[in-house]
């Protein structure tokens, strides 16, 4: 018995929510006295082997560009097939692994738990620790069946890597022929994507329109950030759709997120409460996201926000 | 051309999290209930221009749950649907509902199954994707946006870092969120008619629940703001630095 984990990439790179949840199951085959091997669809450019330094110990791929693109029922047949000897079976939560997850799950009869933030309890059955209520709370899901699958949310599990090589094998499969044609493909380069950026600078009605939001731009351009932004703002066209955080937009977990001119409301709240430090600007002492956060500057945005970034740009200097 | 929408229940968006009966279960006094935004605005919504478009379209509901599921049931009839099917269980592990709403699908030999994204409350993301599988079709997750041609449909979904847009044919099992269509309010003739359209209570089909829920814990609370001057912005630089160590 062993731990399979699925390794997502994106543009032939093996993203880091996937280096997680490698390390996850590493950790996870530890607690379980065995040990985790990975599994890779389509072609990639990175030295596979360096996921050892991950706790991995085999690297299975199928190096075939039919793959490069998701079908969902393509993958699942595949990572059923090489998921055999595993006893749980590891994805990263994003929206590559909600779609592959769940299909598995309902293929092997493995029980799912998607959304999880800790490593399985073995002590008495096994149970998972997972995000429930759009962050406000936490389940603990016990899992009944022989094979399990646990989806990692992303940046909810610290990583600590080690070093070693994974053997790199081919993994005999033959992809079935896909259901689902793609027609385009609108990846958004340049930026850093949202859903995998450590610090998110997200910006609201407050901002009054969207020719004020050069700030918001240049202040995460200086951090390496990702922008983010309320509902309205997205509603009125402000900003584009996939920048709308929240209950019913993208749920992100940053290290750090930077809220300016957003009042806190539960709904946006649900989006971003996993994150793991929490700044808001804001000019209303009263605005509901600062019983959320822990930093906050009761202030006008149009004057603080510059002094932030003059004050980042010094920091930047000296360093 | 049949649709079924999948409807679920859950608190309201503003409701109190809290536990009762030892952390086992959610504390549901004087909860709003609601129906999971994801499947009334965007799944249910879109199913309901489709037959707008194509009025020979036949739109059916389903919800897994007990008797009290019935008023968002009515609900969501009100803003649309031909009828409504309520499995009746109250176990709500994931493949166990999947396998149910699967067997009414079966049934029904639907064209087209739409669920919303995710539920607000499990938040599972994982009910579509098991329903195709179990099905043998194929699940579009995330979409975005959605058009029938012909017998094709073209879904336009999110992917990590953009968006992509897919060719299938029908049958196809797709999950909606925020782009698909717009919210809609219920109107006094669409809440009358609910009324007298059917809602069918069909008994759960054997299946197994690979998982159940051992306990609920709330997230520790925030040690409270660290409040900056505004007149001394690069203080806060400083904090975020050397405290928080967040760049
Ligand atoms: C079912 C449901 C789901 C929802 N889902 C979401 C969701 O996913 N995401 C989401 O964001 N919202 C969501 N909402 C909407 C949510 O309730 C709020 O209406 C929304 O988040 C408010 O956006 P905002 O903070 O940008 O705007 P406002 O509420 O208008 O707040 C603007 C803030 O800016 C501050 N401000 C104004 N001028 C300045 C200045 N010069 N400097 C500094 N601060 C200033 C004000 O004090 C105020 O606090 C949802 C609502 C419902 C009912
Ligand atoms: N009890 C239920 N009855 C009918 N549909 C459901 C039920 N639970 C979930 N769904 C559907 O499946 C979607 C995803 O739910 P989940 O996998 O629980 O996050 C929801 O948005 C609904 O469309």
């Amino acid at each position: 018995m062993s731990v399979l984990v699925f390794l997502d990439q994106a543009d032939g790179h093996i993203k880091k929510s996937s280096l997680e949840a490698a390390n996850y199951a590493a950790k996870a085959a530890e607690q379980l006295g065995t040990t985790a091997e990975a599994i890779v669809l389509g072609t990639v450019n990175d030295e596979l082997g360096t996921v050892g330094n991950y706790g991995i110990k085999k690297v299975l791929t199928v190096a075939d560009a039919a793959l490069n693109n998701l079908d969902a029922q393509v993958y699942t047949n595949i990572i059923a097939a090489a998921s055999e000897n595993a006893e749980l079976i590891v994805f990263s939560n994003n929206t590559t692994g909600k779609a592959i997850a769940p299909r598995l799950s309902a293929k092997l009869k493995a029980g799912l738990v998607s959304g999880a933030v800790a490593l399985p309890q073995t002590g008495n059955g096994f149970i998972v620790k997972k995000s429930v209520f759009s962050g406000k709370a936490f389940a603990n899901i016990l899992v009944s069946s022989a094979k399990k699958i646990v989806s990692l949310n992303p940046n909810s599990f610290t990583v600590e890597t080690g070093s070693g090589t994974a053997e790199v094998v081919a993994f005999d499969a033959k992809p079935d022929t896909a259901k689902i044609s793609v027609v385009s493909v609108n990846k958004i380069t340049g930026e850093v994507p949202l859903s995998e950026a450590d610090i998110v600078v997200s910006a609201g009605r407050g901002m009054k329109g969207p020719e004020n939001w050069g700030m918001i731009e240049e202040l995460a351009h200086l951090l390496g950030a990702a922008t983010a932004c309320s509902r309205p703002v997205a509603d009125i066209g402000w900003r584009p759709h996939h920048e709308h955080v929240g209950q019913t937009g993208l749920a992100i977990a940053p290290n750090l997120y930077i809220a300016i001119g957003i009042s806190g409301a539960i709904q946006h709240l649900a989006g971003v409460n996993r994150s793991k430090v929490i700044v808001v600007i804001n000019k209303d002492p009263e605005a509901p996201f600062f019983k959320a956060a822990d930093y906050g500057i009761v202030g006008d945005a149009f004057e603080v926000v510059p002094k932030i970034i003059d004050a980042i740009k010094k920091l930047k200097a000296v360093a | 051309m049949k649709i079924l929408v999948c409807i679920s229940k859950t608190p309201d968006t503003t409701a109190k999290i809290a536990f009762a009966d030892n952390n086992t279960k959610f504390a549901a006094d004087g909860v709003q209930w609601i129906i999971n935004p994801y499947d009334e605005w965007y799944a249910l919504v879109r199913a309901i221009e489709l037959k707008e478009k194509d009025p020979s379209t036949i739109l059916h509901l389903v919800n897994v749950g007990m008797a009290d599921n019935e008023p968002i049931i009515r609900k969501a009839l009100a803003l649309g649907g031909d009828e409504a099917i309520r499995v009746n269980t109250d176990n709500s592990d994931s493949f166990f509902i999947a396998s149910q709403i699967a067997a009414v699908a079966r049934q029904g030999n639907y064209d087209l199954i739409f669920t919303g994204k995710e539920t607000i409350d499990y938040n599972g993301s994982a009910i579509g994707g098991m329903v195709a599988e179990l099905l043998d079709l194929p699940y579009i997750s995330h979409a975005i946006k959605f058009d029938l041609e012909g017998t094709d449909a073209i879904v336009t979904r999110e992917i990590e870092g953009g968006e992509e847009t897919d060719k299938a044919a029908l049958p196809l099992v797709v999950s909606c969120q925020k782009g698909m269509a717009e919210q809609r309010i219920p109107n006094m003739k669409g809440i009358m008619g609910a009324r007298s359209k059917p809602l069918n209570v069909i008994e759960p089909v054997a299946a197994d629940a690979l998982t159940s829920v051992a306990s609920y814990e709330l997230p520790p609370a925030k040690a409270g703001v660290k409040l900056v001057s505004p007149d001394t912005p690069e203080e806060l630089v400083g904090l975020l630095h050397e405290e928080a160590k967040a760049f």
